[in-house]
């Protein structure tokens, strides 16, 4: 994936840490996510991804360091405040309002992030969104009723119905069957093509492999490597930590990071293991 | 929106119904004067109880706190000869702000701990109240002067009370109806069905939970002093009575949660039911009341609304056959 290099910063984290009693879920990440991005954020499960997102978005404090969001700091916003400053993120375990039509959901997100929108003036929104994720025809239903791959989206309609600059896909395709993880796929690859900057958490390998720019993994809290998708996967911490040997022997029998050939070969055979990977993971 | 929607149908058809409550008086009968103006009173609490209670999702046990608070005001301001409308506005004002100062704290509480936690909000005034008995008369209870000249007649007074009530009711119900469909409605939807989600989506859960609590509890209040000025006499234990808490909630309940329709008719069917229950099983009223409040929520547990919910659908089917 060639990504746009040297771009303008939009969020930058400086030594933000966050501590629950004792626990360190976060540990002293330096980070910075260029304008036009998509950023891959991976690592075990327990490695304080979400915990970070929740940082960067207000629901927990960071207990030390800063967050710096188009150059001003936002470390103490609330959620609903870093919300209308174009922060949207999706949640991992899916969060719609179960009663409310999926038209009603995406119009909330629409009514409320958004200064100056009238009811109205949502709903069109909301319609608009939800024809582009593709549930056109689910407008009406509660959003109860609908399949889990349709309620992932849902929470992508009401994300960008949000009118984000920087959008946090927590998992968007954990659960989801291989056809359905290749149109959410193409979903993010459109939203980002509108200029929305894009941080995806994600443990399916194929999907970081081709959609991401640049690759980051947290282990333990703390960031272990930082490059693009190819540097990282043959970087050998990160198959210690993440990937695991049996991984990297898939694809390459040593960690060699030179070879062209060997590289391009990362991203060929690891779509046939990206779905035999995650299996210790969660999915 | 939620469980249960107010159509506008059934919304203009609660207004024709308040509409015909209005010509009560003309039966020219004290005894129903009466029973009007409570259900009147009762119907404030039940339609206000819904904007926290059944929007918001948040289960309010404040409503008695309110309407003592408005009560003992009104009580005073009209001791110290205000007129009944300025007693009215004064009340209701304070109790918006007090209300919205208290639901900052309150509302921090979820589920069980903040019904528990507003239930406690009632003691601690009836405590204050019986304490500082120079303002309230503490124990003794408060006598509170005529507040309408000219309306010696024990009818006349009747009759000027129902209608005040009735307008209350009034002014109540569209205010609802009118937060139901705002920002602040939908709002209060999303908070009832996911809080984080909808803090996620750039709601201040924190200032529409607080502004619910004040809306819920303002009307409530002026209904208070309205009560204090018509029975001419208050005392700690009966107007911060804890039914003042449960009725409205059960009348919601019986009604429909989330709808203000709803909650009139649940307020008035209720009244209804304690009313013939009371006159025909004087022994045992309150048992026979409480079982067929259980009846009704097991077999209607989305309330009377919901019945013309099921009506309208099977309606409906049959036009398409």
């Amino acid at each position: 994936m060639p990504g746009p290099r040297s771009m303008r910063e939009l969020l930058r984290l400086v030594g933000v840490t966050r501590r629950f009693g004792g626990l360190t879920a976060v540990n002293d990440v330096h980070l910075t996510v260029g304008e036009g991005e998509i950023l891959g954020l991976i690592g075990p499960n327990g490695a304080g991804k979400t915990t970070l997102v929740n940082v960067i978005t207000g629901v927990h404090r960071a207990s030390a360091g800063q967050v710096l969001y188009e150059g001003r700091d936002i470390t103490r916003l609330r959620p609903y405040q870093s919300a209308r400053v174009g922060i949207a993120r999706t949640f991992q375990i899916v969060q719609p309002f179960p009663e409310l039509t999926a038209i009603e959901n995406v119009a909330a997100a629409a009514l409320f992030s958004q200064a100056g929108m009238s009811q109205a003036s949502a709903r069109a929104s909301a319609a608009a969104q939800l024809a582009f994720v593709g549930l056109g025809e689910m407008a009406d239903k509660p959003a109860f009723s609908l399949t889990l791959a349709m309620r992932k989206r849902l929470e992508l309609a009401k994300a960008l119905a949000m009118k984000p600059r920087l959008l946090f896909l927590d998992e968007v395709n954990a659960g989801l069957n291989s056809t359905e993880v290749d149109h959410a796929k193409q979903l993010i690859r459109e939203v980002a093509g509108r200029g929305v900057t894009v941080v995806l958490i994600e443990h399916l390998m194929k999907v970081v492999l081709t959609v991401c720019h640049r690759v980051v993994v947290l282990q333990n809290g703390a960031l272990i490597a930082d490059g693009t998708p190819k540097e990282v996967v043959n970087d050998p911490q990160v198959v210690g930590a993440y990937l695991g040997k049996k991984y990297a022997q898939l694809h390459e029998p040593q960690h060699g990071r030179q070879s062209a050939g060997a590289q391009s070969g990362v991203a060929d055979t690891s779509v046939g293991v990206a779905d035999t990977l995650p299996a210790g993971e969660k999915r | 929106m939620s469980a249960v929607r107010t159509t506008p149908r059934s919304f203009r058809i609660a207004l024709v119904l308040l509409v015909l409550l209005a010509g009560l008086p003309f039966l020219g009968s004290a005894y129903a004067l009466r029973i009007g103006t409570f259900a009147c009173m009762y119907a404030i609490m039940a339609v206000s109880w819904n904007v926290i209670g059944g929007f918001a999702g948040y289960p309010s046990f404040a409503t008695a706190a309110f309407f003592g608070f408005g009560a003992y005001c009104g009580g005073i301001l009209l001791g110290k000869s205000w007129t009944l409308l300025a007693a009215v506005s004064i009340a209701g004002g304070a109790a918006f702000v007090a209300a919205l100062l208290f639901g900052m704290v309150l509302l921090r509480l979820r589920g069980h701990y903040f019904a528990i936690g507003s239930l406690a909000v009632a003691e601690v005034l009836r405590e204050l109240t019986n304490t500082a008995s120079n303002l309230t008369g503490g124990g003794m209870g408060l006598n509170i002067p005529l507040a309408v000249k000219g309306s010696d007649s024990v009818l006349g007074e009747a009759t000027f009370f129902f209608w005040a009530m009735w307008a209350m009711l009034f002014l109540c119900f569209i205010s609802v109806r009118l937060i139901q469909t705002s920002k602040l409605g939908f709002g209060l939807v999303c908070i009832k069905q996911n809080e984080s989600a909808a803090d996620m989506i750039g709601v201040n859960a924190t200032l529409y939970k607080s502004l619910a609590f004040a809306f819920s509890g303002v009307f409530v209040a002026m209904a208070g002093v309205l009560y204090a000025a018509w029975v001419h006499y208050i005392e700690p234990g009966d107007v911060f009575d804890v039914l003042f808490a449960v009725k409205p909630i059960v009348m919601a309940l019986l009604g429909g949660l989330g709808s203000p329709v709803g909650a009139l008719l649940g307020a008035f069917a209720f009244l209804g039911i304690e009313e013939l229950v009371w006159r025909n099983y004087l022994q045992i009223h309150s048992g026979v009341l409480g079982f067929l409040v259980v009846v009704l929520l097991l077999f209607l547990p989305h309330g009377l609304m919901s019945l013309t919910q099921s009506l309208r659908s099977r309606s409906g089917r049959k036009a398409v056959a």
